[in-house]
């Protein structure tokens, strides 16, 4: 009989077996990251609204030239490297569910400790950049920076700028946090006692997707 | 087939590719953001304005494979079974409407002003002279706007 029903239709629904087979506390992280993708949805939204509300918009090339330690034009070179540094820390943080998954402690430990280094120089990189940016004159309500072809700016770009990223690198930051409690939950023993690293998984996927955002970031405000 | 269907939840844990699936999407993902920064940095050299939307337009396609490799595989979605991937996808569908609906309301927005608001058009085509004095004194021009 169980293999009939296992090989034609399922019944998910009528009792008796887990309908989305995942834990409890990951469905409800899923759902938190839905409601955190509307709010970035909505941020981004709102900015590509006033971008088309607007005559003209400067040119991110122009922008986004500068490296730490190098004089010259440099344009994106920078936030390539800051979209290294989280594509990264997402790859390690996987690598750590990975490791939860075959009970190994060590590995887990090791992965964390990489994906909260990754997550420390990308804001690292964050900071860097805005205080470039501020001396550059670009903060909440002034842009020094003109439009593509030269025309006056509004100072949507810059205050867009800061709020997005700004919201962006508190997710970061919060993960960063979320993934040191992680570490020394590990370190202590407590998911060997529990028996299972599905803590790591929820973290995991808070990480990735505070990744997954700034793909969407980055290509808004870097790129486009 | 069982494995998955079975009611116990720690079973399954390890259905996807493992090691090998990680670095297979991570090869991938790279891949991905050096075309696209390839594409953007592209975007400095060229003036046809049509160039410049198909270049942007196939930018925003790669961004949207991006997330679909780090939602299905790093997340690990792919994976699990078709109710929950239907549970997080479908709401998600809303922001078709959302990008097509605000999009649209700011272009016309857009044509309205350049139509009936002379000063927002002048004021707009006017080239800006601020960079150069900024670069000078960027702290006390706090006000000037």
């Amino acid at each position: 009989m169980a293999t009939t029903t296992a090989t034609t239709a399922t019944k998910y629904w009528s009792g008796g077996r887990s309908p989305f087979n995942v834990e409890y506390g990951k469905l409800m992280m899923w759902y938190f990251l839905i409601s955190d993708a509307f709010t970035f949805g909505a941020f981004l939204i709102s900015y590509g609204t006033t971008r088309f509300a607007t005559n003209g918009w400067p040119n991110p090339n122009h922008v986004f030239n500068a490296f730490p330690g190098i004089h010259g034009n440099l344009p994106l070179v920078f936030v390539s490297l800051m979209t290294f540094i989280l594509i990264l820390s997402s790859v390690t943080m996987v690598l750590a569910v990975h490791e939860g998954h075959n009970m190994n402690k060590s590995g887990v430990a090791k992965y964390l400790a990489l994906t909260i280094l990754g997550g420390l120089a990308f804001l690292g990189c964050q900071a860097w950049e805005w205080t470039h940016l501020y001396h550059e004159g670009a903060w909440w309500g002034r842009n020094p920076f003109p439009n593509g072809d030269g025309s006056t700016s509004t100072t949507n770009f810059s205050n867009f700028f800061f709020t997005i990223t700004g919201f962006h690198g508190f997710h970061v930051f919060s993960g960063v946090i979320i993934n040191i409690i992680m570490l020394i939950m590990t370190l202590k023993n407590k998911f060997e006692q529990r028996g299972h690293y599905l803590m790591i998984e929820k973290a995991g996927l808070y990480w990735h997707f505070v990744d997954l955002v700034w793909v969407f970031v980055f290509t808004c405000f870097y790129l486009i | 087939m069982e494995h998955i269907t079975s009611a116990a939840i720690h079973h399954d844990k390890n259905v996807g590719g493992g090691r090998k699936e990680i670095y297979r999407v991570t090869v991938i993902l790279s891949v991905l953001t050096i075309i696209e920064l390839a594409l953007g940095y592209s975007l400095y050299y060229i003036n046809n304005i049509l160039t410049i939307h198909f270049i942007k337009g196939v930018i925003i396609i790669l961004m949207l494979a991006k997330a679909f490799y780090i939602v299905a595989y790093f997340m690990h979605l792919k994976h699990e079974l078709k109710n929950m991937i239907m549970t997080i996808v479908v709401p998600l569908l809303l922001f078709v409407w959302f990008i097509i609906a605000f999009i649209t309301d700011g272009s016309s927005f857009n044509n309205l002003k350049n139509r009936y608001n002379g000063y927002y058009k002048e004021h707009m085509s006017q080239p800006m002279q601020k960079k150069e004095e900024t670069n000078e004194e960027p702290k006390k021009k706090g006000t000037a706007d």
